[in-house]
């Protein structure tokens, strides 16, 4: 039924942006982790690791987060699991994120001297509480910038989540606009919400 | 289940007719409910060729659009007036500050109702342009800015004209710089052309849906596609780093 768009349908879209909160807070959760193994596996000492770190980051930067999003929400139906949005929305932007997280903090932990690692190597330290004691806390410093950078990204990637029929800011909007057909309205009030979320 | 579920479904599909005998491994999965059949993806190759052809088609043209609107935007900024400079501005953070599929929906399904009505490839088009313009123009800013202002007025003290200084001692060096960032963002570009599917312009992925809801092998498209997509990726940055070598790697 068609009616009328009014401004309770504006608080409807400022409500759904909580989802989109609520899944960016996800997939920063979950790329975080990814991102973390990927980053160690990137600087280990082993060089087969470190191929498996390059060879995740090339195929999930090489992959559309579209593909992972229909190959988990579609592909594993054959399995006769049915799932959810939401699963599928967290896997997929875990995986997204992992990649290009773990990119930033190798780039961070690379940008700490050399001669740090060496220094903790000859006071005694083995290769984790050189991370731990002397390589993390520099790089995190470093790390802040551009992974607050990559979380705006990922607010604004998280509207791909809207074609799997996750409700969030956009879906929300799809749903307006089907209700009150006022499609041009409805999105720049989406796109306004998108800027306020991400803009500094 | 005793046969396999896709024999029947292989022969809906126009374009796998005859072509039943291709592909194997049916034996190899008997163990698990489910076998993973290939063929019928690449039965439909035909379509996934389609896709691939709108797909590489969009990719290049907003590419090319994209660095014009680029070059162009980030001299505005840096170089111009005040009333170029800030307009420019507004677009480039109105644009970055917002998700591709907004801006898509915005053009595909809300530009109709202020009359201005294009159909899925062009609006699709337009919104991959405008959006890459964006980008293209936060970049080559910052390669703008890291030109010593030096260099300028030595290309002045050689008698360089402002169009002259401009091409040969601002814009070169500056994408020569800014390259690496800029080839990254055309890849990050080719791969979000797959987000077109959802205004229904035809490409590589939308036909992927097409296949899926004629085949109903899922899982298969889906990984199919996204291979082709990986190695499109790979394509770009072969290409990227062997135009890089062409252009600039001599001087």
């Amino acid at each position: 039924m068609i009616r009328e768009l009014s401004f309770i349908d504006v608080l409807y879209l400022i409500a759904a942006t909580r989802w989109t909160l609520a899944l960016t807070a996800i997939a920063f959760a979950g790329g975080g982790l990814v991102g973390l193994a990927v980053a160690l596996l990137r600087v280990s000492g082993l060089a087969p690791l470190r191929w498996l770190g390059g060879l995740y980051v090339l195929v999930v930067q090489g992959t559309p987060l579209l593909a992972w999003l229909f190959v988990f929400f579609f592909g594993f139906s054959i399995f006769g699991i049915t799932v959810s949005p939401w699963i599928a929305a967290a896997a997929s932007y875990s995986i997204y994120a992992g990649a290009f997280l773990g990119e930033i903090w190798r780039g961070c932990l690379q940008a700490i001297p050399r001669t740090q690692w060496e220094a903790g190597a000859s006071l005694g330290l083995g290769f984790t509480q050189q991370l731990r004691y002397i390589i993390v806390p520099q790089a995190l410093r470093l790390a802040i910038p551009p992974t607050v950078g990559f979380l705006v990204q990922l607010i604004k990637n998280t509207s791909l989540a809207a074609v799997i029929g996750f409700i969030e800011l956009t879906r929300e909007g799809q749903l307006t606009t089907a209700t009150t057909f006022r499609p041009f309205t409805v999105y720049l009030i989406v796109a306004a919400i998108y800027f306020a979320l991400s803009s500094r | 289940m005793n046969h396999d579920p896709s024999v029947c479904f292989a022969d809906t599909s126009p374009t796998a007719l005859g072509r039943s005998s291709f592909g194997g491994g049916r034996a190899s999965a008997a163990r698990m409910t489910y076998s993973f059949q290939f063929r019928d993806v690449f039965a439909a190759w035909e379509f996934l060729l389609d896709g691939l052809v709108l797909t590489l088609e969009l990719s290049l043209f907003t590419m090319v659009v994209g660095l014009a609107i680029g070059v162009a935007g980030a001299a505005a900024r840096v170089y111009g007036p005040p009333w170029l400079s800030r307009p420019v501005a507004v677009y480039v953070e109105a644009i970055r500050n917002t998700p591709l599929i907004v801006q898509l929906f915005l053009i595909f399904f809300g530009l109709p109702s202020a009359g201005i009505k294009f159909d899925a490839d062009t609006a699709a088009f337009i919104a991959l342009s405008i959006n890459l313009g964006a980008y293209s123009i936060e970049i080559i800013r910052a390669g703008l800015e890291a030109i010593p202002r030096s260099q300028i007025e030595a290309g002045q003290s050689l008698g360089l004209s402002g169009l002259q200084i401009f091409r040969y001692v601002i814009v070169f060096p500056a994408l020569k710089t800014m390259y690496p960032a800029l080839a990254s963002q055309f890849v990050l570009l080719m791969l979000a052309t797959s987000v077109v599917s959802q205004i229904s312009a035809q490409d590589l992925f939308h036909m992927a849906s097409i296949i899926q809801s004629r085949t109903f092998r899922d899982f298969e498209v889906y990984v199919v596609v996204a291979a082709a997509y990986l190695a499109l990726a790979m394509i770009f940055r072969l290409l990227f780093a062997g135009l890089y070598q062409l252009v600039f790697a001599r001087r």
